[in-house]
């Protein structure tokens, strides 16, 4: 059953190692900045992924004790990798592409990262302002 | 076994974090300054993971999860200060 256990571990050691390597690799080979955005990803999500259950496996037959930490790391990191993509995407957007190099979007209105009053907050404060005073009136 | 599939794994973060910094040092925009820094962080968590294995310890755990949330607010306060020229509007 030992043995089991370990072969588990290190098979989740060794595919979390060569998933990290992988996407870091990626992020020096692949040719254009969308395509590099591609490949940590996978470092981020399968990489630290498996070898966080291989910490979490070690840590229930080695030491007895089931720890729940690397399902914290894990959902937050699953959790704030999209978020981070998004930025650094639409980052890029607004630096190295100008609007008439860009598709046009569906519908109506611009691409936001190029509409420079794309934030509505403004006005909205603004309108919250106005019925606050008339409220008080 | 494992001490050995141990090794091999802090190889490949090792690797993967000199890979890392050669991008941050040499990249041909901001942006993958950026994302080089974020996956930077990313690859120091499973090192610090790796590190607690060898170490038989759950003491790092804690280390990592700081880790997770600096780079996930550095990374962040990056991006929107290139699209919006500041952090905090």
């Amino acid at each position: 059953m030992e043995l089991i256990w370990d072969i588990v571990i290190s098979a989740f050691l060794v595919i979390g190692g060569i998933f990290g390597f992988v996407g870091s690799l990626g992020l020096v080979k692949l040719p254009d900045p969308m395509t590099r955005l591609h490949a940590p990803t996978k470092a981020a999500t399968v990489g630290v992924g498996s070898v966080l259950i291989a910490s979490m496996i070690w840590f229930a037959v080695k030491q007895d004790h089931l720890s729940l930490h690397e399902l914290i790391v894990t959902v937050f990191i699953f959790l704030t990798a999209p978020v981070t993509a998004h930025f650094i995407s639409k980052a890029n957007i607004f630096r190295d592409w100008p609007a008439d190099k860009l598709p046009r979007p569906a519908g109506e209105g611009e691409w936001a990262v190029h509409q420079s009053d794309a934030d509505t907050s403004k006005e909205e404060l603004a309108g919250e302002q106005e019925t606050e005073a008339t409220q008080q009136d | 076994m494992i001490a050995y599939a141990l090794i091999f794994a802090f190889a490949c973060y090792c690797a993967a974090l000199l890979f890392n910094l050669y991008r941050v040092v040499k990249a041909p925009g901001v942006t993958d300054r950026v994302l080089a820094l974020d996956t930077m962080a990313i690859n120091a968590i499973a090192l610090i993971v790796l590190f607690g294995i060898y170490e038989g310890t759950a003491l790092f755990f804690e280390a990592s999860i700081l880790y997770a949330m600096t780079g996930f607010v550095a990374t962040v306060a990056f991006a929107k200060f290139i699209l919006r020229g500041d952090i905090i509007e």
